[in-house]
C-alpha cells in the first residue's frame, strides 16, 4: 500500500536554515546539510528546500548545498524558492534535487510548468500555491504570491485544475492562514484541492503536534503533509511522529 | 570491477552516481556503446516517456548493444523506465521496446480513484528470495514514480510485488538482468543495500 509520506521543509536564506512566523521576521536555525542528514536518519521521507535569499548574487551557495545534500541522503528532495526558467530548473537537477517547485513564477507565466514537465518529466515539477481565504472567489479560496505579499485575481480551485493541466506533477498547498499557528492544516481546503485533481497533494501550513498530521491525512485527503518548526524547534521527531501515525492506522514508512 | 551506466538522455543519473560513489563502487558514465562494452556490469537507469527513450537508444544503436550484452552474461539493472523498456513493449504510445524479456508495460487505470503517478513510498514483497533483496527485511519499502508497471509474461520471472489498486510486479529477474521499478537510488538505507548487493554480487554465483 502506498505510504503517506512525511516531508520536512527548510527554508534556507543565504546558506542557513531559517524559520519565520506568517511570512514576517526570520531567525536562522542551522546549517541544512547537517539538518537534512539528522532527518534522514531520522526516517524523514522526502526534504524541501525553499531559497529565500534575497538578493541573486548569493544564489550560487544554494547550489552548493543542493550538491552537499545529494551527496549525503539517498531519498528525494526538491528545491524551490527563486526558480523562474528552464535554466534554473536545470541547475537544481543536474545538482542532484529530484524535483523543482515552482510557485510565484508559475502564476506569472504558467507555461513553466508544462516547458518543465516537457523537458524534465513531469514528477520532476512541483507547483507550489499560497492560499488564503477570500469569499470573493467560487470556492471561497485565492491565491497570493511573492511570499503571501501579493494577492492575485485567481480562485485556488480554478488553478490547482489548471496546474494537472499544465503537467505538474505534484501540487504543494500552503494555507496562508494556517501557517504558522500551530493549529492544524487547512483541513477544508486540503480536501477540496486534493479530491478536484488526480495528482498527489502535499498539505502545507500549520502543523503543530501529531494529531494535525493525522488529521489532514483522514480528513484532508492529503497524500502527503509538510512539517517544519515541529522538528526545527519544537522538539518533536520525524519517528516519533511516524509512531504516532502508525498507532493511528495510517500507512507510514517506519 | 567497473561498472556502467547507461545514459540515454532519460531523466537525471546524479542520483544513481552519488549512490555508487557513496557505496565505494567504481563507475562510469556512457552514451557510447563501445565504452559501455567495456563494463563488468551495468545499470540502466532512467525516467522520462518509452517512445522518445526507445528512439535514442536506438539511434545511438544501444537497443542492439543491450542484446548483445544480456547475451554475453555480464549482470545488468534496469531502473524504473529501464526496467520496462527491456520488455517487448510499452502501451505508453504503443512502443516497440527492447525486448530482453517477453512482457509489456502496462498503464494503471484511472478509474480506480488512484492518484497517477504512483509516486511515493510502497512496500515490496519479495517472493523468492532473490540475492538483489539479501539483507533487506522482507515488505520494505522503496521509492516510485511511475503510471505504467512492468507485466513480464512468465510470471516465475517475477521477484517481487507491490499493491497500488492492483498487485504488480516491482522486480524481475530473468538470467544475468534484475529489473526494478522503483529507485534504489533514492529508496534510504534499504535502497542502498540492493544496490550493494547487485555491485558485491560475485558472476556465477
Amino acid at each position: 500500500m502506498l505510504q503517506k509520506r512525511i516531508i520536512v521543509c527548510l527554508d534556507v536564506r543565504d546558506g542557513k536554515t531559517t524559520k519565520g512566523v506568517k511570512f514576517k521576521g526570520n531567525v536562522d536555525i542551522g546549517d541544512p546539510v547537517l539538518m537534512a542528514e539528522e532527518y534522514y536518519k531520522q526516517g524523514v521521507d522526502e526534504l524541501v528546500f525553499y531559497d529565500i535569499t534575497a538578493s541573486s548574487e548569493k544564489r550560487g551557495i544554494m547550489i552548493d548545498i543542493v550538491k552537499k545534500v545529494a551527496e549525503k541522503i539517498f531519498i528525494p528532495f526538491s528545491v524551490g524558492g527563486g526558480i523562474r526558467t528552464l535554466s534554473d530548473m536545470k541547475q537544481v537537477i543536474l545538482a542532484g534535487a529530484e524535483k523543482v517547485s515552482v510557485n510565484s513564477s508559475a502564476v506569472k507565466n504558467p507555461s513553466i510548468i508544462s516547458e518543465g514537465a516537457k523537458h524534465f518529466g513531469k514528477q520532476c515539477i512541483v507547483v507550489g500555491m499560497d492560499v488564503e481565504m477570500d469569499f470573493s472567489k467560487p470556492s471561497g479560496y485565492g491565491i497570493v504570491i511573492n511570499g503571501g505579499r501579493t494577492k492575485v485575481d485567481l480562485d485556488a480551485l480554478e488553478w490547482a485544475k489548471k496546474i494537472e493541466k499544465l503537467g505538474a506533477g505534484e501540487i504543494v498547498l500552503n494555507s496562508i492562514d494556517a501557517d504558522g499557528t500551530k493549529n492544524g492544516y487547512e483541513i477544508k481546503l486540503t480536501r477540496m484541492i486534493s479530491e478536484s485533481v488526480g495528482i498527489p497533494v502535499v498539505a502545507s501550513g500549520g502543523a503543530g503536534t501529531s494529531m494535525h498530521l493525522a488529521d489532514v491525512f483522514n480528513e484532508g485527503k492529503a497524500d502527503a503533509a509538510l512539517i517544519a518548526s515541529m522538528v526545527h524547534i519544537d522538539g518533536y521527531t520525524v519517528g516519533g511522529i511516524k509512531e504516532f501515525l502508525n498507532k493511528e492506522n495510517i500507512p507510514v514508512r517506519i | 570491477m567497473k561498472i556502467g551506466i547507461l545514459n540515454y538522455d532519460a531523466g537525471n543519473l546524479k542520483s544513481v552516481e552519488t549512490a555508487l560513489a557513496h557505496l565505494g563502487a567504481k563507475y562510469f558514465v556512457s552514451s557510447d556503446p563501445y565504452e559501455l562494452a567495456k563494463s563488468d556490469k551495468l545499470i540502466f537507469p532512467g525516467v522520462g516517456e518509452a517512445q522518445s527513450s526507445m528512439k535514442i537508444l536506438k539511434k545511438r544503436g544501444l537497443d542492439i548493444f543491450l542484446r548483445e550484452y544480456f547475451k554475453k552474461g555480464n549482470p545488468i539493472l534496469g531502473i524504473c523506465l529501464g526496467c520496462q523498456i527491456v520488455l517487448d513493449s510499452s502501451e505508453e504510445r504503443n512502443t516497440k521496446c527492447v525486448g530482453l524479456v517477453p512482457g509489456n508495460s502496462k498503464e494503471f487505470s484511472h478509474n480506480m480513484d488512484l492518484k497517477i503517478p504512483h509516486m511515493g513510498w510502497n512496500q515490496v514483497q519479495s517472493t523468492n528470495n532473490h540475492y538483489i533483496f539479501k539483507d533487506i527485511p522482507n515488505n520494505s519499502s522503496f521509492y516510485f514514480v511511475h503510471s505504467y508497471y512492468p507485466d513480464p509474461d512468465n510470471q516465475n520471472a517475477v521477484i517481487a510485488l507491490t499493491d497500488y489498486g492492483i498487485s504488480f510486479s516491482s522486480a524481475f529477474s530473468v538470467d544475468n538482468l534484475v529489473a526494478v521499478q522503483f529507485h534504489p537510488e533514492k529508496s534510504g538505507p534499504h535502497g542502498l543495500k540492493l544496490l550493494d548487493n547487485f555491485i558485491s554480487k560475485t558472476q556465477g554465483v
